[in-house]
């Protein structure tokens, strides 16, 4: 089942740096991004409801990476 | 005043490293209280929310006051990180922790009798004192609303249930002079009966409310605690769980409830409490007005 | 967990406490041979994890092997209290000249344990300590330094035992009291204890209860106990939906979503946590309405693992509606839990609006939980509304019985 509450935006500009795309895997406490193999970032669809809203990835990418409240509209 | 903490308690974490002591760490510091640091064996120079990890507890106690410590470390570890708290010297351990086996809380509160350290807990969410500190997770992030400063001290078996009573009792505008999250095993720091002493010389509490459960002995305790102290306070209890009359032999909620006699089931705990002058309301919402009515308040 | 008799027994043979002659047997054919190797008359007991099986049939004598045939065979067919056993303990049958009682327990209380001795055995001993409080002592003594018999043998002295009988019955109790300990028991019972006519004594039952946190920690003892790590030892079997409802709460570790227990009516509840379960399910009864359920959510589960416990209580066919309650909540998430039973509703197959009576869930991020609850049309109250009402407006949905 997709995603019904929570959406995550990622900018594509974030592929470009594998530091960074290596910290949001590192600080979501839930999961949500997943290495995909060639150093670069991917959601994981099925986690993304699980978000609490901590915001670290927002903190550790700003402007880049957005949370959506799917519920917010 | 209040009992057993107030806004100069000083008090560490055992365990602060934990998921769920991280976040305590944080709430208890938004609320203004006193932590001062913690400990997890191994992770000495860290920090937690601005405050240092250290390796024993005695590092702290080496250097500085501390009046108080809340154990928050996995059931196996628990019965150590008491006894490390204890020989250390700190006078009120407030254990946070459940599932640990019933030999090792007895053990460990014998311990603290022993050396004359006020326990709280096992399996509890700790002491409040609305505007003042809290020592432990209780009330979560949002503190404020549930817990505004008053008049009730308000002792539970239930953490949860302790924030529910409180709300109720703020929201009628009593207000909470010490809430304690007592535990829900079947042995306990502090009862009832043990706290009730503290609420009687404490001038801001004018009436107590408690959240009780079917198993174990401890209504009777207070029971006979009401008519044998001449206490001032007017107590009011709430009895959940009474469907478990019905049910001898099944565990719910807590450890320590569950139907083994007649004298565990709700009904008897129920009637000895009102033999004892103690109001037992229906509902949560009977509990401010029950507590007005005996304070010549009107509802 | 409650131990059967036969295991209790071989838990008291390990520690040299003396017993009957006895065979487990599993069928009528068994019990026959075991009454023909043990020789002479037999008794034949039952085992279920009830009391009360001599009033309901469930211990018989026998003469022969014959005979024992004919009662393991009627004892088999006899469920207890709902029970069904699991075999016939057969076991020498002895003329008893007196008969005791020990049991070793916590005392909430006291915060100690303790010893409950008398020489009134095989009686209610609540009786005993009613109507005949001199036959009955409690001696307590320490968790914390080390235990020594002659605490065993103040417990028994203290009704006036003395003799043979004192020497004998005080290393019985303290190899109860070691049993007790050393097994993280929290209760350890021998009634009765019985003097032969030969002047020997033995352990005619037993009944031991072990702390279910323990179980871990005796994982090896269980396993030569045959005991498996399914046998959950309540007052009576699960049932599949408690079964399936334990799965969902071990299959992920973030929080509690269980501690299900069924009952046989049509409104399904997600409530929490330990006491607000407890008020919840005394309100809803209290308003005339029928749980389909009992359980126990709490200490913030996922969203995945709400989601999984919602699905598998709206899919049960009994279930027309359900209610998720909780007493204002602390560390659990208005938001998470509110995602969860809505996507739970959404996979078994049902509308939220239509399928959840009410929502209260009231405290730690409930302004998302309420956008949330909005948006699906759910009718959800903060907590301006008490559990007690809340649990009255989810029953007055549920329409006439």
């Amino acid at each position: 089942m997709p995603a019904m509450f929570i959406r995550v935006d990622v900018d594509p500009a974030v592929q470009a740096n594998a530091a960074l795309c290596k910290q949001l895997v590192e600080v979501c406490p839930v999961d949500i991004f997943r290495p995909d193999g060639e150093g670069k970032v991917a959601t994981v669809e099925e986690n993304l409801d699980e978000c609490t809203l901590c915001d670290l990835c927002i903190q550790a990418a700003p402007g880049q990476v957005q949370v959506i409240k799917l519920y917010a509209t | 005043m209040s009992i057993l903490i107030d806004e100069s308690t000083t008090f560490i974490i055992q365990g602060i490293t934990g998921r769920e002591a991280v976040t305590m760490a944080r709430e208890v510091l938004d609320y203004g209280s006193k932590l001062i640091g913690g400990v997890t064996p191994g992770r000495k120079g860290r920090a937690v929310h601005g405050v240092p990890v250290e390796d024993t507890v005695r590092a702290f106690t080496e250097r500085t006051r501390v009046d108080a410590s809340v154990v928050s470390v996995p059931p196996g570890f628990a019965a150590d990180a008491v006894f490390e708290a204890i020989d250390a010297g700190i006078k009120l351990v407030v254990v946070v922790t459940e599932r640990i086996p019933r030999k090792q809380v007895a053990q460990f509160v014998e311990y603290a009798q022993e050396r004359g350290v006020r326990l709280i807990g096992p399996n509890c969410l700790g002491i409040i004192s609305p505007g003042k500190s809290k020592v432990g997770g209780v009330g979560g992030a949002n503190t404020e609303r549930a817990f505004k400063p008053g008049k009730i001290g308000v002792m539970s078996r239930s953490g949860g249930m302790t924030v529910e009573i409180a709300n109720s009792l703020s929201e009628s505008g009593l207000g909470i002079s010490t809430a304690i999250s007592i535990g829900g095993d079947a042995i306990i720091g502090s009862t009832y009966a043990e706290l009730m002493p503290l609420f009687d010389s404490d001038p801001q509490t004018a009436g107590i409310a408690i959240y009780s459960e079917p198993g174990g002995r401890a209504e009777y305790e207070l029971a006979e605690y009401m008519q044998s102290s001449g206490s001032r306070l007017p107590v009011v209890a709430f009895m959940a769980g009474r469907f478990m009359d019905e049910m001898p032999g099944m565990r719910f909620g807590h450890a320590g409830t569950i139907v083994e006699g007649k004298a565990d089931t709700a009904v008897e705990k129920i009637a000895n409490l009102e033999r004892a002058g103690i109001g037992v309301a229906e509902r949560i919402e009977d509990i401010p007005r029950l507590l007005k009515e005996r304070l010549g308040e009107g509802a | 967990m409650r131990f059967y008799e036969y295991e209790a027994k071989q838990l008291l043979e390990r520690h040299r406490v003396p017993l009957p002659k006895r065979k487990l047997v599993t069928d009528a054919d068994g019990a026959a041979a075991a009454a023909f190797d043990l020789g002479g008359p037999v008794v034949l007991k039952s085992q279920v994890l009830s009391g009360g099986r001599m009033k309901a049939g469930g211990v018989k004598f026998a003469e022969g092997a014959g005979q024992a045939k004919q009662a393991a065979a009627e004892i088999l067919k006899l469920t207890i209290n709902g029970l069904t056993p699991v075999g016939v303990l057969v076991e020498e049958q002895r003329t008893i000249a007196q008969e005791y009682f020990a049991a070793v327990t916590y005392d909430g209380r006291a915060k100690r344990p303790v010893i409950i001795f008398s020489d009134m055995g095989g009686i209610d001993i609540e009786e005993v300590a009613e109507f005949h409080p001199e036959h009955l002592s409690r001696t307590h003594f320490s968790a914390l330094h080390p235990f020594s018999d002659h605490i065993a043998k103040q417990a028994v002295a203290a009704v006036g035992v003395t003799g043979n009988d004192l020497t004998r019955l005080t290393s019985i109790v303290a190899a109860l009291v070691r049993i007790f300990f050393d097994y993280d028991m929290t209760l350890a019972e021998i009634n009765p204890i019985g003097r032969l006519d030969d002047g020997t004594i033995v352990a005619l039952d037993a009944h031991m209860d072990m702390e279910a946190e323990a179980r871990r920690t005796h994982a090896a003892l269980l396993q030569q106990l045959g005991v498996p790590e399914s046998d959950n030892r309540q007052a009576r079997p699960p049932t599949p939906f408690e079964i399936a409802a334990a799965k969902v709460d071990a299959a992920d570790t973030r929080g509690v979503a269980g501690n299900l227990t069924e009952f046989d009516g049509n409104l399904g509840l997600i409530i929490g946590a330990g006491g607000g379960s407890l008020t919840l399910f005394d309100a809803v009864r209290a308003a005339g309405g029928r749980p389909a359920n009992y359980c126990e959510i709490g200490g913030n589960p996922s969203v995945a693992k709400a989601a999984a416990l919602t699905k598998l209580i709206c899919q049960q066919p009994k279930v027309k509606k359900i209610a998720v309650m909780m007493n204002v909540v602390s560390n659990t998430r208005v938001d998470i839990v509110a995602r969860g039973v809505i996507k739970g509703c959404i996979e078994a197959g049902f509308d939220p609006a239509e399928k959840i009576a009410i929502f209260r869930i009231p405290g730690s991020w409930e302004e998302d939980g309420f956008q949330i609850l909005k948006k699906y049309g759910v009718d959800y109250v903060d907590r301006s509304v008490s559990m007690h009402e809340a649990a009255r407006r989810a029953v007055a949905k549920m329409g006439k019985r």
